[in-house]
């Protein structure tokens, strides 16, 4: 069958190598095709490929920081840190997530929509990064959870650190804190690259400003691990920083005094160090409980809150807006004089009421004050004199010295809530309103109504300037070093003194500048005076609220700033406040500053449709006043012992 | 033409011996010595159970390949179809008898080791089709009655072991069968009609394809389209040998295989393993070594007077290509990924003994290179 002739096994031999030479040439190309490949993989895209084996060796944990901590001036905390039970789950370490998920909806009565919050967001992170299920757990939830720990791969109890503020009366000094949302992270930076779960951040107040700086730095473990996720050794670690710790300016014992004081009333109150600017108490009332906000807040008591007719939520010190009414006469006064337009001699007589082209202007006494001096229009509050003033002084006089003495501008740094206020003259309302200003609108100026709106806090720093003999200060509420240290009162202490002596050092420094706001001293005296005789001497507004022990005597100024005018009809009934509806009753308005022998502080009290500053304000600031002497003492001691070594 | 029967029967051992091609001899003993290393390394460093078995293998096998190549390439050439047939056998024993592993049923169970027929298969099949061919005279060939037997012997084993299933062997195993054919001169247009018959009748395959087969192709295609599940290993692989560089990240230090980021780094990504810890150095030099080993079987079958050691070796030759191509192909995302070990490098007893066998009857060859088969 077969042939096995020699020709044919040479004729084979030959086709055989033929067809073996064409193997070998497919041959030499695949294997230069495996070279070619091996070049770019390992030379052209080295590096590509490095950088992707790192990534699947190493990962990094985040640690979030713990928050700084924010003191009172004697040392106790007003924002402070808390141990609190979390419950993470971890998605690489469970079997079956949907499960998990289950059980512990049944174990802590997670609601659907959370649990499908929890879901979406496992999906979008790394399966090795925790979710938060629970920031904030209860004792008997914690011990729940443990008790079925076993059953659940991959849930892990957690404890952490929480922000937790000790006392609701600073709730709108300090903020709070709450859960970082969608818009934080669009607008800040240091958050996007924090990039940490669960971490939370400023919303308002101090919490807000100093955020970034009170936050902390992110510390990380960065770890090999091997293809499930095993840590195999540490590779790096960096603990992170805890946030800057602060101190504040504010007494807590005279904050919490001040807002039980108030108790549910729409008011605020501000005290101020005259010299060196620190808010010794700031409150607005009423007030709410920012720990509601750190772990995410209840859908009711937000409800409550913005529903609320007094808006707790706001900061009224810094952020209500409210016509000085006769507080501003000190100014128009002042300005007065500094302007030589009036003398203090000078004598007007009050018939209750002015008449200028045609329309008439009404003092509150509706039977008038008689001859009044500047010192008694003041001390009475005379509203017919003031008009007289405003109306040879012009309200573009008014508005400069008022902005001199801090009205129109933000005094803080601090607060993103802070308002302006408005300081109204000719140009404000050409530029503002678009029209031409009237004679009429400069009488309503000069008692502080009309297009006038101050917060309380400006109205508290004018006081101290005027208090501390007419120099600029700088409010604060933050300690933040020894060089913003405002040394104004050693300063006038040492020229007091020595008046011809070359200044020590300290003073010179050039963080210090001394910036008087006055042309001649004898006028801001003069206007200190009238202020002691309108809350110490017979007929004063605020008579009725004077201090009588010598060390605790103060010198104020009524005011009432109209909500609504008065019509004709209820002049001639002769209206009480109290009768009328509450959203149109004037606010009450006081400032003061105490003791009169050697002035250390200003205060500003608002009272939200409280009717008169005689009744309504001015009474507390007495017994805020009071209060504050009183601690006097112990804040003198506590700068030497604790203030000056912390800062 | 006819050698004088007494000059092939009167070699002295010494002479078998001179006759043993060094070169060849040596270059598997490095590459060997290769694989051991790269294998500790798999192990994490430790001189553990995959290392201390691959080195016995190796040592035992390579043995048997030096006892081999002394064994007259006349009796490979008169017990070839004996061969096939037991080959045969223990394939369809495996059908009956064989052990299943994760998913597939490969094994026979011999105590001693497991063995994987399918892997001697690839060397029955080239031993058959040679004795066949050498038989076939040259005119023949490309007769339709004459390709009657070679494609039944072809097609037989490669169903049995697509249906395991083992796409990766069964390709490997025709591939070292088609190259007999071919190289006997059967007729470039049955070639062609072939491969429009194979590629006609593709949709039909796939259609038989398993899932995993089917994910793995279309995994090929686009290695991103699923990339934590099929497409894992092929991303890694690359990754792995990418990150190696050109001098690599040294011995013991490849995160990728130490990490176990890499997958089956014992058997078919060793070459990754090697490749990420010496880089494109090392992965140039491997390659250099099995293109001279090719290249050495390739001169055996130069030298061999008889055409079955010619059909043999160049068989074989292209075998061993096919089986490093396609193992290299695959981890540097060149191919799908099908299961195929890399000569020697690899873990796995069959397949060091098939390729053992394999060489043995090359050398065969050329220590009776002068001797007629028949």
């Amino acid at each position: 069958m077969i042939n096995f002739s020699g020709e044919n096994t040479v004729s084979k031999t030959r086709m055989i190598s033929r067809r073996m030479f064409l193997l070998s040439a497919a041959k030499a190309a695949v294997f230069l095709g495996i070279v070619g490949r091996l070049v770019y993989l390992q030379i052209n895209e080295s590096n590509r490929y490095r950088t992707l084996s790192d990534k699947n060796r190493f990962r990094e944990w985040k640690l979030a920081p713990q928050r700084g901590i924010i003191k009172d001036y004697f040392g106790k905390e007003i924002a402070s840190n808390e141990k609190v039970y979390q419950l993470h789950i971890t998605p690489e370490n469970t079997q079956n997530i949907e499960e998990i998920f289950f059980r512990l909806k049944n174990i802590l009565n997670i609601s659907n929509k959370k649990i499908a919050y929890l879901k979406k967001k496992a999906t979008k992170q790394k399966p090795w990064e925790p979710i938060i299920v629970s920031d904030n757990l209860s004792w008997s939830e914690f011990s729940r959870v443990n008790l079925f720990l076993h059953e659940l791969p991959g849930v892990e109890p957690v404890v952490s650190v929480a922000r937790v503020y000790p006392d609701k009366s600073t709730a709108h000094i300090v903020g709070y804190v709450s859960q970082i949302s969608k818009k934080d992270l669009e607008n800040k930076k240091y958050l996007r690259d924090m990039a940490v779960t669960g971490i939370a951040v400023g919303k308002t107040g101090l919490e807000k400003k100093l955020d970034q700086d009170i936050i902390g730095n992110v510390g990380f473990q960065r770890y090999e691990v091997n293809a499930y996720g095993k840590r195999i050794k540490q590779i790096q670690t960096d603990s992170g920083q805890e946030g800057k710790n602060y101190i504040s300016t504010i007494d807590l014992e005279v904050q919490k005094f001040t807002t039980k004081l108030l108790g549910e009333r729409a008011a605020s109150v501000c005290v101020m160090d005259i010299y060196n600017g620190d808010v010794i108490t700031m409150v607005s009332s009423p007030s709410y409980d920012p720990n509601a906000f750190v772990h995410g807040i209840k859908k009711k008591y937000w409800k409550d809150l913005i529903g609320h007719r007094d808006k707790p939520l706001s900061n009224k010190a810094i952020a209500g807006l409210y016509p000085p009414g006769s507080t501003i006469k000190t100014l128009v006064a002042l300005s007065a004089l500094e302007n030589d337009i009036f003398s203090t001699k000078k004598s007007v007589k009050c018939t209750g009421y002015i008449d200028l082209y045609g329309e008439r202007f009404h003092c509150w006494k509706k039977k008038g004050h008689g001859w009044m001096t500047m010192r008694s229009a003041i001390q009475r509050s005379c509203d017919v004199y003031f008009y007289e003033v405003a109306k040879k002084l012009g309200v573009d006089r008014i508005s400069e010295t008022a902005k001199k003495f801090g009205l129109g501008k933000k005094l803080f740094e601090d607060f993103y809530e802070e308002r302006s206020g408005i300081v109204p003259n000719t140009k404000w309302k050409k530029k503002f309103i678009g029209k031409n200003w009237y004679l009429g609108e400069t009488l309503h100026s000069g008692i502080g109504q009309g297009y006038f709106q101050t917060t309380p806090a400006q109205l508290c720093l004018m006081t101290a300037q005027i208090a501390n003999g007419g120099y600029e200060i700088k409010p604060r509420i933050i300690l933040k070093d020894k060089k913003s240290n405002n040394n104004l009162r050693d300063y006038i202490t040492f020229k007091k003194n020595y008046p011809n002596d070359l200044l020590p050092n300290y003073l010179l420094s050039t963080t210090f500048k001394v910036n008087p706001l006055f042309r001649n001293q004898e006028n801001i005296n003069f206007i200190k005076d009238a202020m002691y005789a309108s809350t110490n001497e017979i007929g004063g507004t605020s008579y009725a609220s004077r201090l009588k022990n010598k060390n605790f005597i103060f010198a104020g100024k009524t005011g009432s700033s109209q909500v609504k005018r008065f019509t004709a009809l209820q002049r001639k009934l002769e209206v009480k406040q109290k009768d009328i509806e509450y959203k149109s009753r004037d606010h009450a308005l006081f400032i003061a500053f105490a003791p009169v022998s050697e002035p250390r502080y200003a205060i500003s009290v608002v009272v939200e449709h409280g009717g008169s500053g005689s009744s309504a304000a001015a009474p507390i600031a007495k017994q805020v006043i009071q209060k504050v002497l009183e601690r006097h003492p112990s804040r003198e001691i506590n700068y030497n012992t604790f203030i000056e070594k912390s800062i | 033409m006819h050698q004088p029967r007494y000059i092939q029967s009167s070699i002295s051992f010494a002479d078998k011996i001179k006759s043993l091609d060094f070169v060849l001899v040596s270059s598997i003993l490095v590459l060997g010595i290769i694989s051991m290393f790269a294998m500790y390394s798999t192990d994490g460093g430790q001189f553990n159970y995959h290392t201390k078995s691959h080195i016995m293998r190796f040592g035992i096998f390579f043995i048997m390949f030096l006892f081999i190549s002394f064994i007259p390439i006349r009796l490979w050439f008169a017990t070839s179809a004996l061969i096939y047939i037991f080959f045969f056998i223990l394939l369809l024993g495996v059908k009956y008898y064989g052990l299943e592993s994760s998913g597939s049923q490969r094994w026979l169970n011999f105590y001693f080791m497991n063995l994987q027929p399918s892997e001697l298969m690839k060397i029955g099949l080239i031993l058959f089709l040679a004795n066949y061919y050498h038989r076939v005279p040259a005119k023949d060939v490309s007769k339709l009655k004459f390709l009657f037997i070679p494609i039944l012997v072809l097609i037989a084993p490669v169903l049995l072991v697509i249906t395991q299933p083992d796409l990766g062997t069964s390709i490997l195993i025709a591939g070292g069968g088609v190259t007999v054919v071919w190289l006997a001169g059967v007729r470039v247009k049955f070639f062609a009609y072939m491969t429009i018959l194979f590629i006609s009748l593709t949709p039909i395959a796939i259609s038989f394809l398993k899932p995993y087969q089917k994910a793995r192709i279309l995994t090929f295609l686009n290695p991103d389209r699923d990339p934590l599940g099929a497409g894992y290993q092929i991303i890694q692989s690359k990754i792995a040998i990418g990150s190696g560089g050109f001098f690599g990240k040294g011995f013991l230090n490849g995160s990728q295989s130490y990490l176990d980021f890499l997958p089956e780094k014992h058997t078919d990504f060793i070459f990754t393993l090697f490749s990420e810890e010496f880089g494109f150095f090392g992965s140039l030099s491997i390659l250099l070594l099995y293109i001279l080993i090719i290249h050495r079987i390739v001169k055996i079958g130069d030298e061999t007077r008889s055409n079955y050691g010619k059909l043999y070796c160049y068989s074989f030759a292209t075998a061993f290509f096919i089986y490093v191509a396609v193992n290299m192909g695959m981890v540097l995302g060149l191919l799908p990924i099908v299961g195929a070990p890399l000569p020697i490098m690899s873990y796995g007893g069959s397949s060091m003994l098939s390729i053992m066998l394999g060489l043995g009857v090359t050398m065969s060859c050329k220590i009776y290179k002068d001797m007629p088969v028949n």
